[in-house]
């Protein structure tokens, strides 16, 4: 079934945090060697999807140096393939949403020669399926489907987010979008499947009426009019919303359980851009316990408890407990971090210590010297 | 629209490599793994590529298909071009004389209209199986200065090893003006390297009339090298003083992965300048989980060590398990050491699984031999040091 995929990256909130002041959310580099956009681009290739629009607005410069041509994705293609959709318009943005997104991309919508349409959100970490999606689209003979979770939001810390109100049979009857923190809720993972010429009539209305908000004015009021359900998706999922999440999303890879979801599901890889570093070198002296460690590294201290992405050093003497050191960090001799999340090309010189809690994680900014 | 290149490269990844055994029974010898997360042949592509030469005739002959499979397009090399790129050269069936490669030297005979369609100024010839790092730019400067016919890459090695190579005499200038083949007395200690770099033009002339011999063996150590110095062509030494090391054999293949290690490695891989590429599967970082202790070594993507792990080189996907021993080891693709398990002193070829508390091979420092565990095998049983295991024990 021919499926064109939209993918947005930063619709999200994100203003709050210090790790997307450089790029969008779906740069973030996690688990050592991948952004969180290579998730779902992954999921998206080894479900057959091979055209897939990639819209951008703001920050994206990280973005498209990480996917390049795509063809780390095998979408460097003639037919299909991936093409960056950047902004169309001079004018600067009222509201730099989905729906204002969706109008600057009705004639690559419209000229795409596919069926189906998935849209989604591009900061999300899972493995998800979208067979099950579709087989729901078709059983339920609905018009749209929308993926959600159940999620507990008091453990939650971002705000606002869209919830569901479910019917027996997984219809959807509201669209809530909830300021508060509020206990368990079906949370809306913006995963959005329907007929792409039902997209293209929906964004067509919306331009005709002068409509704002997507989520808003076009499914929200319509849900009577269109038979929307959900599908709910139980699988892992994590996300990035604040310094600590980003940090706890990293720790979760070191989980035998999560790690095989993600990564060893069977016909369902993720891919990433590759760097070609040489494999890692643990050198006499190292201890290493309990970390998740990226190719490319030369390790001679203490490594505890960490996330180490590609090309870290870690001298002599050196402890790191309960960090995340990201791409072509220098820990030099003798330095001590606990609770530290070092952004790209970060040097700690000898014999520094930083130490933060869990609750008050120290993040050191790109190209830093301490 | 006529086009042309500078430089083509030709490399011979035709070899059996008999002496690598098991390793090499169905693959062939630059489809060997090495260093963990690299083919052999991954050395001269990465040379070239870096070196700029970016249009590479592969010829193989011997098991061919992951060879030709992991070369693929070349992408991984960013040897998929337009024009020029990388292209796998097997032996053709033709109107008369089909023939397989019968020799190095007719290997490239039978491909000189694939060097044609590029009109070059210089050929290149590479050998698929050694391990080294080379700016074959370096080469043909001095090619051009010495204004050669033929230049060839030699090593600088110990009077008591000469013997074992094809030693190069020359003059003070570096002018070649005797080629002996493994020598019993050796005058020389300039080893050749199997690295050649021919005017087009020569090179071309001398294949014809080599082809035109039946008593020729059309090799180029052995025919077309000393007939260009019988016709007094000028033919130079390059020399070469980096790391260079010939893995054709179990021992060499073992002690050039040993190379890798330490903090100042005899062979260092981590070298931003002089990047070697390969082919990578989508696997995730390693894990290194509590309790497990790592000495010396180098470890890839996808491991999951919980074991012990000393003075060795693992390659993608190994998983050491608790309390197994995993010592002065070359460990291919997707081998599982079982809870318990010692494995010393060990090549362990790809899909290998140790059952628990199995021990295979003995310490090294206690006079062991080197003992090699062949692909996708299941070890039950123990397996004394010095074995070649071929079948399940």
């Amino acid at each position: 079934m021919a499926t064109l995929g939209l993918i947005f990256s930063a619709t999200h909130c994100q203003s709050s945090l210090t790790i997307t002041k450089n790029r969008t959310i779906a740069s973030v580099p996690v688990g050592g060697r991948y952004r969180l956009i290579d998730f779902t681009l992954s999921n998206m290739v080894n479900d057959g999807v091979n055209h897939i629009g990639l819209v951008t607005t703001t920050n994206y410069q990280s973005l498209i140096d990480h996917i390049e041509s795509a063809k780390e994705w095998d979408l460097a293609r003639k037919h299909g393939g991936l093409t960056l959709l950047p902004p169309y318009t001079n004018k600067p943005s009222k509201d730099n949403n989905r729906l204002e997104s969706l109008r600057n991309i009705i004639d690559f919508i419209r000229r795409a020669p596919e069926e189906y349409v998935i849209l989604t959100d591009s900061y999300h970490m899972c493995n998800i399926q979208y067979e099950p999606v579709f087989k729901e689209l078709f059983n339920k003979k609905a018009d749209i489907v929308c993926v959600y979770r159940k999620a507990d939001l008091s453990k939650h810390d971002y705000t606002p987010v869209k919830t569901l109100t479910l019917a027996n049979d997984g219809r959807v009857i509201e669209l809530n979008f909830e300021e508060e923190l509020k206990g368990k809720v079906n949370m809306s993972l913006d995963i959005w499947v329907m007929r792409k010429d039902l997209l293209v009539s929906l964004v067509e209305m919306a331009i005709k009426a002068d409509l704002h908000s997507f989520n808003r004015d076009i499914l929200s009021n319509h849900l009577d009019k269109y038979r929307v359900y959900g599908y709910e998706f139980k699988g892992y999922f994590n996300e990035v919303t604040s310094l600590k999440s980003y940090f706890d999303l990293n720790m979760d890879l070191l989980n035998i359980d999560i790690r095989s979801e993600l990564f060893w599901t069977e016909n369902r890889p993720i891919y990433t851009k590759v760097r070609d570093s040489a494999p890692t070198k643990y050198i006499t002296g190292c201890k290493v316990s309990n970390s998740t460690i990226a190719d490319g590294c030369i390790i001679e201290g203490t490594v505890e408890n960490s996330v180490i992405f590609r090309g870290v050093t870690v001298k002599k003497g050196a402890v790191v407990k309960d960090c995340v050191l990201m791409q072509d960090t220098v820990i030099e001799e003798d330095a001590n971090l606990q609770y530290v999340v070092t952004d790209k090309n970060v040097t700690v010189t000898n014999g520094t210590k930083i130490r933060g809690t869990h609750e008050n994680i120290k993040y050191i900014k790109k190209f830093e010297v301490i | 629209m006529k086009r042309r290149k500078y430089c083509v490269a030709m490399l011979l990844a035709g070899g059996q490599g008999s002496r690598l055994y098991s390793l090499t029974t169905d693959v062939a010898k630059p489809a060997v793994t090495f260093g963990g997360k690299y083919k052999i042949i991954d050395f001269p592509l990465s040379n070239c590529v870096n070196s700029y030469i970016d249009t590479i005739g592969v010829l193989t002959q011997y098991q061919p298909l992951k060879l030709n499979q992991y070369i693929g397009n070349g992408q991984p090399w960013d040897l998929d071009r337009n024009f020029g790129g990388a292209h796998i050269l097997p032996p053709y069936q033709k109107k008369v004389n089909t023939d397989w490669y019968r020799g190095t030297a007719n290997a490239i005979y039978q491909n000189l209209p694939f060097i044609d369609q590029y009109d070059p100024e210089y050929v290149l010839i590479l050998s698929g199986d050694h391990i080294y790092k080379m700016d074959y730019n370096k080469m043909i400067a001095v090619h051009r200065k010495n204004n050669a016919d033929c230049t060839i890459a030699v090593l600088n090695v110990s009077l008591e090893e000469a013997s074992r190579f094809g030693i190069m005499n020359t003059n003070p200038d570096g002018s070649i003006y005797e080629f002996e083949e493994k020598p019993k007395h050796p005058k020389s200690t300039k080893a050749s390297m199997g690295i050649y770099l021919f005017n087009y033009s020569v090179l071309k002339k001398y294949l014809t009339e080599d082809d035109a011999d039946p008593s020729s063996s059309n090799d180029f150590g052995k025919n077309i090298i000393p007939n260009m110095l019988k016709d007094g062509l000028k033919l130079y030494t390059y020399d070469f003083d980096g790391y260079w090391k010939d893995v054709g054999t179990l021992d060499s293949l073992w002690e050039a992965n040993m190379d890798l290690l330490g903090e100042n490695p005899n062979f260092n891989l981590n070298d931003e300048k002089w990047k070697i590429y390969s082919r990578n599967d989508a696997y995730p970082p390693q894990l290194i989980k509590a309790g497990a202790t790592l000495e010396n070594s180098t470890i890839t993507e996808g491991c999951v060590i919980e074991g012990t792990v000393i003075n060795s080189v693992l390659s993608n996907n190994v998983r050491v398990e608790k309390g197994a021993i995993v010592k002065d080891c070359v460990i291919f693709d997707d081998v599982l050491v079982e809870a318990g398990a010692k494995v010393e002193y060990a090549i362990i070829d790809s899909g290998v699984t140790i059952k628990k508390a199995v021990k295979v091979g003995a310490a090294k420092e206690k006079g062991a031999k080197l003992t090699v565990i062949a692909g996708g095998l299941t070890v039950k049983c123990d397996v004394a040091s010095g074995t070649m295991l071929e079948e399940e024990n």
